[in-house]
């Protein structure tokens, strides 16, 4: 086609229009990841304002856990953030836990540390492999998708389910550990590097990849602090927050390993923080393996509070009674309230839930990270081109599930 | 571990602080409705404290605590980054009380205050942006509170008139816009006077725009026309 103004002598004539122009952008859009609609105001291609409106996923999670018993959370808890599920399940067992006063054995925490950790590399892969693809780089989404999909074989394996384990218990976990845990874990490993490293060569020297995540979707840290954030998106603004470090939870005061911080708070350190993170990811769980006892229960033995084996509920009476109490009236906490926070896959995934003492919660508040991340979404982006709201919406991983529960 | 905290508030604030409890090694601070903000303020500023990190603010419904007590609890957590220590505040706030906001003092509190406010229909004064955020804004009622039924439907709500849009893009032929719709009505009884401004202009059907003044370009009255969507 003809170039439309070919002949035009004095561009400074044509007037274009001053005021800014309105764009609806998602929610039904492939980078708006099918559930956050962002109103933005433009000016040309620059972003002037923008307001993120969530909600398209909410499916009352807070309304529906006050209707069951403690217990019946833990599904619902998978489907808060459904890339990391057992972190999830974890972060509630460990609030209900802390409610009650309950302890659980050593080789429980042990457990749920490893299985915590390989759902936060499945994390985390996603989210790089995605913000890679939503940028042009199909390859590395591919290999790095591959290797969590071996991950998930994984954690099959252990509890039954790929995607949502409801795995969790209170007071243990649904199963003692598979006795090749170890092996095909440790198996994976080398895999995971692999496909990281092979990522890595891809991208971090790619002009493309640099140009459009250097110094976009930048936070300063002040910012960050007063908006919320935490995680990667904190992290990679040069705070060296992370739950399992500063208020060390189960046994990560054990372990040996580095919270990776970025300076510039852009989404190229979110990104590389987000892989330095595996690789820590995979030396704690190298470390807990190996500390792991191999043998002992796996479920605290208080019969208030925990399921028995199935044995002794189908040869004893007590066993049946407490199964049928712990069933039909729920495990009954002290009254009280409580806020347990975790690390999850984009940072400090807290609950707060008060208990009046009966059989149902009275409230369960999920503290979402990503509902502050996405808040602090908006001074990310104001500023920047309309391009980059994908590799900036990317890369503070938001996940619909938890954002809008 | 911040045991500090509360003594040190109490040390601040004296019979400002109603009551303190440290259930499980959680530090929980009770303070006057009215009180909120300062005490907001004191926990940022102060030096001892310097709770610079927002981290969550929600609340709880107790309608049977009604009519001796407010009706809702609305709790505030907040953390040191320097010194890594946090507390809970906690005031209790009435169905139609108003509660300051916070988002003066961590502008983190603004979805966070918003949220109370969709799921609570707790208000907050000052709030630069208090509208809900999770549910839409015809929802009826408030639905984290005990008094509305998990199974309540809720009525369908007809089609949003915002004013200002009369028509959406692309936009029609005779506008300009190369990737107009093609009226084929018009086409097959050769009418269809343009396809692409550039092909107008060299078919003889348009001026070109440049030629013009500028007062009456239609670039001008497209601009005057384009939707601008007043939500």
């Amino acid at each position: 086609m003809e170039p439309y103004y070919e002949d035009l002598e004095d561009e400074g004539s044509l007037e274009l229009p001053s005021e800014p122009m309105r764009l609806n952008m998602g929610p039904s859009h492939p980078a708006m990841h099918g559930t956050i609609r962002m109103v933005l105001d433009l000016d040309g291609e620059t972003v002037m304002n923008v307001d993120i409106q969530p909600g398209y996923l909410h499916r009352g999670f807070e309304k529906s856990c006050e209707r069951g018993t403690w217990s019946q959370v833990f599904p619902y808890a998978d489907r808060l953030n459904y890339v990391s599920p057992m972190l999830n399940n974890v972060g509630f067992a460990l609030a209900v836990e802390k409610l009650i006063g309950l302890e659980v054995p050593e080789r429980c925490t042990y457990y749920r540390t490893v299985l915590g950790e390989l759902a936060r590399i499945c994390d985390h892969l996603t989210c790089n492999g995605a913000t890679a693809m939503e940028l042009g780089a199909f390859t590395p989404f591919l290999w790095l998708v591959k290797v969590r999909d071996w991950i998930w074989d994984i954690l099959e394996q252990e509890t039954g389910a790929r995607l949502t384990h409801s795995f969790g218990r209170i007071g243990g976990m649904a199963k003692p550990p598979t006795e090749q845990l170890a092996d095909t874990v440790l198996a994976i490993f080398p895999e995971v590097e692999h496909a990281m490293l092979e990522s890595e060569k891809l991208l971090m020297k790619n002009r493309i990849f640099l140009d459009r995540t250097q110094n976009v979707g930048k936070l300063s840290q002040e910012r960050a602090i007063a908006m919320g954030c935490t995680g990667v998106v904190l992290r990679s603004t040069g705070v060296d927050y992370d739950v399992r470090k500063a208020n060390p939870y189960m046994f990560y005061d054990r372990f040996d390993f580095d919270v990776p911080v970025g300076h510039d708070g852009d989404n190229y350190d979110r990104f590389v923080c987000r892989f330095e993170e595996l690789r820590q990811s995979i030396k704690i769980i190298r470390q807990a393996l190996e500390q792991m006892p191999t043998s002992g229960p796996v479920n605290s033995p208080d019969v208030r509070y925990v399921f028995p084996e199935k044995e002794d509920v189908y040869n004893s009476i007590e066993g049946t009674i407490a199964h049928f109490k712990l069933v039909m009236e729920g495990l009954k906490p002290p009254k009280g309230e409580v806020y347990s926070f975790t690390e999850g896959g984009n940072g400090e995934l807290g609950f707060f839930i008060v208990s009046d003492g009966s059989g149902t919660p009275y409230r369960v508040r999920c503290r979402p990270p990503c509902w502050y991340n996405l808040a602090a979404c908006k001074e990310m982006l104001t500023g920047d081109m309309i391009a980059d709201i994908i590799p900036t919406f990317g890369s503070i991983n938001m996940i619909g599930g938890e954002c809008d529960r | 571990m911040s045991k500090k905290v509360i003594s040190r508030l109490k040390k601040e604030l004296g019979d400002k602080i109603l009551e303190t409890s440290d259930f499980r090694g959680d530090d929980c601070a009770v303070v006057g409705r009215k009180d909120w903000k300062a005490v907001a303020e004191l926990l940022k500023s102060d030096p001892d404290l310097s709770m610079d990190h927002f981290v969550d603010i929600t609340a709880v419904d107790y309608p049977e605590r009604e009519p001796e007590a407010p009706r809702f609890d609305v709790l505030l957590m907040v953390r040191s980054m320097a010194k890594n220590h946090r507390v809970r505040i906690k005031t209790q706030v009435g169905e139609t009380e108003e509660l300051a906001s916070l988002v003066g003092v961590w502008p983190g509190a603004d979805w966070g205050e918003r949220e109370i406010f969709d799921m609570f229909g707790i208000r907050f004064t000052d709030h630069p942006d208090l509208r809900r955020i999770l549910m839409y804004e015809e929802f009826q009622g408030y639905p984290l509170r005990k008094d509305y039924p998990i199974t309540k439907a809720q009525p369908l709500i007809p089609y949003r008139e915002i004013e200002g849009i009369e028509k959406l893009p692309p936009f029609g032929p005779d506008e300009g816009q190369p990737w107009g719709r093609i009226d084929w009505q018009a086409r097959l009884e050769d009418e269809d006077y343009q396809v692409s401004p550039a092909l107008g202009v060299q078919l003889g059907q348009r001026p070109m725009l440049s030629k013009e003044p500028a007062t009456e370009t239609t670039v001008d009255d497209a601009a005057a026309s384009s939707p601008t969507n007043e939500e």
